[in-house]
């Protein structure tokens, strides 16, 4: 494999991993705030149970996106970072309100009410923008006219396939976070809390698809390239729906509980669909990172330091593995800390 | 206002902001772990206390320093895009290993605190010895990328094409170690010296409980003696980085003492405004011989003036004034800490204006660093990357930085108000008496 193949595989397995943790994690502040009112079941708890220890590592997986991308793509950040200075920061505006008000919703219980409302709300729209790059990079919102790339913002905002996008990512971020409460929930043996996470899974998991092919079939004239590219790789879409579809039905296997469903499953089906897709989608979308001026061959780092870069990944990722093994264990499996209050 | 001048206001805003919260960071830590092994060792559950206190003010603040570090990476990317290819290309490694020093403060800061009723005695201290390793290393990493841009090697650079590059070279450049030492050390001064504030201030507070201020008085000792300690290698370390500019950077060293001819014997120039027309410095106190020894250590040695170099490469000549106000924090600091500790030592308790005095040290500590790091980044210009690339190179050419500036700003000054409305109403709620009071286990 050619440096900028395996670079670029590097890339897409880190956008998966923070497309998955960062939805669960905004989706997760999305339930606190929406159950944060219900005493039927203690959704909102186990939401904050979740988030507590985990939004910080969450947080630190954008930024390995981000420093990945300089790295090994130096060139394609010279035009991404030129193009998405508007809504990059607006986006960076977005996250910094929702961590610190999520943060002083833990300390200053007399204002929770609000302090959650506002980080609830803030994370529900991260995502969204967050996906809403990939239309950028799949050309006609940039030009270079003036010898520098930019955005063409106004053209982007009305374009159909911008709220698709958006669409996607919002509906995307509830449903994974809401499945993946569900198994946590199960995982405290609270069938109540369980029951609410379950139903929302439900009704929002075909919300996805269809957000899913919305966005398919909105692609902007100038992205019409990459239809051949994804018709070519049918297969792994396939495969991808077929996870979903098993995934989903998990949902309603017989458990031996008070609810039907096997959330755990369930959450690996659906992984490994969002993994397909991802895949897909990344193979589909070659040799292009911006389309039509970058492409992976055109922007990839030096050979020195792309296997700098390499070994730095594997022997750090080796030293730490058993740091986030225990870390695990502590908050995802320790009854006694899923049970509290 | 242009772009570029834009994008320098909006950049070194944000780092302003960030490094509030990311020097605590590193510094906090550090005396959090200070009082577990004390508790450790001598029992006490003062300091079992103290470690908890901290941590939960520790936390509040790692609110604001994540987003507000995601926030600088991303905008690196953002307003300096022709930097970042540069960075890409040649300096990427110290990035991307702090990833790696992020998740490992973060996950063991995760332990530390929502799992703290599970461990061990022995694992907590461990837990919080890898928080604040995770914090130093990213303090250290990052500041790397700083030194190489001061001190570029590594790479060969023609005609604005990078080729033959040594990762490792650039990783080990030269000013890299004692930047690095500068900042660490700094920051485990202003850790320390914040809390000493803290203590200082609540022992200011009349009407309490004996108890209550024996416990301010342990935790002002502990605070003091190490604040002092780092404030003595900040300063043993501030020389050696200053010898570093003296070989590598001259015209920010020229520009930072005002010197304008180059010569032997150079006198040190404190305070006054250096005057570009006449050579001078007005209003400045003049110590005959002592840049040059200071530089070099010989006062015959030769230090190089501003005039040996081209008008448009001279650093700004404010630079002067920063510099002198970081070396005069950090004196005054020795000093205050020196007395302080002495004063406690011989009458075990401390006098009111000391601990007036003794309060305003985590402030003053805190404007050191800000001076610092504005002195370093502008004392580079006009270049971003020293003798390689221009600020005007390296900056982003789209239009809109202006409205983002004033946006970023308004939020900068918003989350400094609520931070510290935040921290206060907290620790209202939970004052150190309550904490005896339901106590179950010893300041657990
Ligand atoms: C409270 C904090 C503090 C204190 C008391 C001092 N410094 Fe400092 N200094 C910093 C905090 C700092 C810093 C913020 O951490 C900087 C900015 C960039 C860096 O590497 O460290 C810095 C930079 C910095 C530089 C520029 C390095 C460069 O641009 O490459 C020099 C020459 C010194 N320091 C020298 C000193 C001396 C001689 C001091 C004598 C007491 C001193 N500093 C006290
Ligand atoms: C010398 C100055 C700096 C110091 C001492 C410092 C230190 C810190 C510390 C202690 C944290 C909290 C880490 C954590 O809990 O994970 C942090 C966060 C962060 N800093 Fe800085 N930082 C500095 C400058 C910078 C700069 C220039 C950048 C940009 C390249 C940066 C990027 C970040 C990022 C991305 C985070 C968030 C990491 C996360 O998600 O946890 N920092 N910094
Ligand atoms: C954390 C404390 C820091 C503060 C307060 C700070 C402050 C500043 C200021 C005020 C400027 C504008 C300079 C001018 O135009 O006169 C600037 C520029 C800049 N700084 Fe820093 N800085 C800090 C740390 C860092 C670090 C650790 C890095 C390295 C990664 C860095 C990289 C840059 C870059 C790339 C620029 C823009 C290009 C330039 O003006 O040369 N800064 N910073």
């Amino acid at each position: 494999m050619s440096d900028s193949v395996l670079a670029i595989t590097i890339i897409w397995v880190f956008l998966f991993i923070y497309s998955i943790a960062g939805s669960i994690d905004f989706g997760a502040g999305f339930w606190a705030m929406a159950s944060m009112r219900r005493r039927d079941n203690h959704a909102a708890s186990i939401a904050n149970l979740y988030l507590s220890p985990s939004w910080k590592v969450t947080n630190v997986f954008l930024v390995l996106l981000v420093v990945a991308l300089v790295g090994f793509f130096p060139h394609a950040v010279y035009v991404l970072g030129s193009v998405l200075l508007l809504p990059a920061g607006l986006m960076l505006v977005l996250l910094i309100i929702r961590s610190t008000f999520m943060v002083y919703a833990y300390s200053v219980r007399r204002y929770v009410r609000l302090l959650t409302v506002v980080s609830g709300v803030t994370g529900l729209l991260i995502p969204g923008l967050l996906i809403s790059v990939l239309p950028v990079s799949l050309g006609g919102f940039v030009t270079m006219e003036s010898g520098y790339p930019q955005l063409l913002f106004g053209k982007l905002l009305g374009s159909v396939t911008e709220y698709a996008h958006l669409a996607f990512g919002i509906s995307t971020e509830l449903f994974l976070s809401a499945l993946f409460l569900a198994d946590y929930a199960r995982e405290a043996d609270d069938e109540d809390t369980y029951r609410y996470y379950r139903v929302r899974a439900i009704l929002l998991g075909p919300l996805t698809l269809i957000t899913a092919i919305l966005v398919t079939v909105t692609f902007a004239p100038e992205a019409q390239w990459i239809l051949p590219n994804l018709q070519r790789v049918e297969g792994w879409f396939a495969l991808s729906v077929t996870a979903f579809l098993i995934g989903y039905s998990a949902l309603f296997w017989r458990s031996g509980r008070e609810n039907p469903g096997k959330p755990r499953a369930a959450v690996i089906a659906i992984v490994l669909q969002y993994g397909l897709a991802v895949f897909a989608y990344g193979k589909a979308h070659l040799p292009y990172i911006v389309y039509p001026s970058q492409t992976i061959d055109q922007s990839v780092t030096n050979h020195s330091m792309f296997v700098s870069l390499l070994t730095g990944y594997i022997v750090f990722s080796a030293i730490l593995a058993p740091v986030f093994v225990w870390f695990w264990r502590l908050f995802f499996k320790d009854k006694g800390y899923l049970r509290q209050e | 206002m242009d772009t570029v001048v834009l994008s320098r206001a909006l950049f070194g805003s944000s780092m302003a902001f960030h490094i509030i919260f990311a020097t605590l960071g590193v510094g906090v830590p550090v005396m959090i772990l200070f009082a577990e092994i004390l508790y450790h060792v001598r029992k006490d559950a003062d300091y079992a206390l103290m470690a908890k206190r901290w941590t939960r003010g520790f936390a509040i603040l790692l609110g604001v320093a994540i987003p507000s570090g995601t926030i600088v990476g991303v905008m690196l990317a953002l307003l300096w895009p022709g930097f970042m290819e540069i960075v890409g290309q040649v300096i990427a490694l110290p990035f991307q290993i702090e990833i790696w020093a992020f998740f490992l403060e973060a996950l063991f800061m995760s332990i530390y605190v929502y799992a703290a009723d599970r461990l061990t005695p022995l694992q907590r201290i461990t837990s919080v010895f890898f928080v604040a390793l995770g914090a130093v290393g990213s303090a250290v990493l990052i500041t790397d990328a700083q030194a190489w841009m001061n001190t570029p090697t590594g790479f060969t650079y023609k005609d604005g094409v990078i080729s033959d590059v040594h990762p490792w070279q650039a990783f080990f450049n030269p000013n890299f170690a004692t930047s690095a030492t500068h900042v660490a050390v700094s920051a485990f001064m202003t850790g320390a010296f914040a809390i000493a504030s803290v203590a200082a201030f609540k022992l200011l507070r009349r009407g309490r409980t004996e108890r209550e201020y024996t416990y301010h008085r342990k935790s002002l000792f502990i605070a003091l003696l190490l604040g002092g300690v780092m404030s003595i290698l900040t300063a043993v370390n501030g020389h050696a980085t200053a010898q570093k500019l003296h070989k590598h950077n001259p015209e920010k060293l020229a520009a930072a003492e005002s010197l304008f001819e180059t010569r032997s014997y150079a006198p040190l120039a404190i305070g006054g405004s250096p005057d570009p027309e006449t050579g001078e410095v007005k209003g400045a106190i003049e110590i005959p011989w002592l840049l040059s020894f200071l530089a070099t250590n010989s006062f015959s040695g030769v230090v190089k003036g501003l005039n040996e170099f081209p008008r448009e490469d001279w650093p700004p000549l404010y630079t002067h004034t920063l510099f002198n106000a970081m070396v005069g924090i950090g004196s005054v600091l020795i000093l205050i800490a020196i007395v302080g500790a002495w004063w406690y030592y011989r009458r075990r308790s401390y006098a009111r204006w000391l601990l007036w005095v003794l309060a305003a040290t985590g402030p003053l500590s805190m404007l050191g660093i800000e001076l610092g790091w504005v002195f370093s980044c502008s004392g580079r210009q006009p270049w971003t990357i020293y003798h390689i690339q221009r600020t005007t190179e390296a900056a982003t050419k789209t239009a809109e930085v202006g409205p983002l500036l004033v946006l970023f700003v308004s939020i900068y000054v918003f989350l400094l108000i609520v931070t510290a409305l935040v921290m206060s109403f907290y620790f209202k709620r939970h004052p150190v008496a309550r904490e005896w009071q339901t106590a179950k286990e010893p300041g657990r």
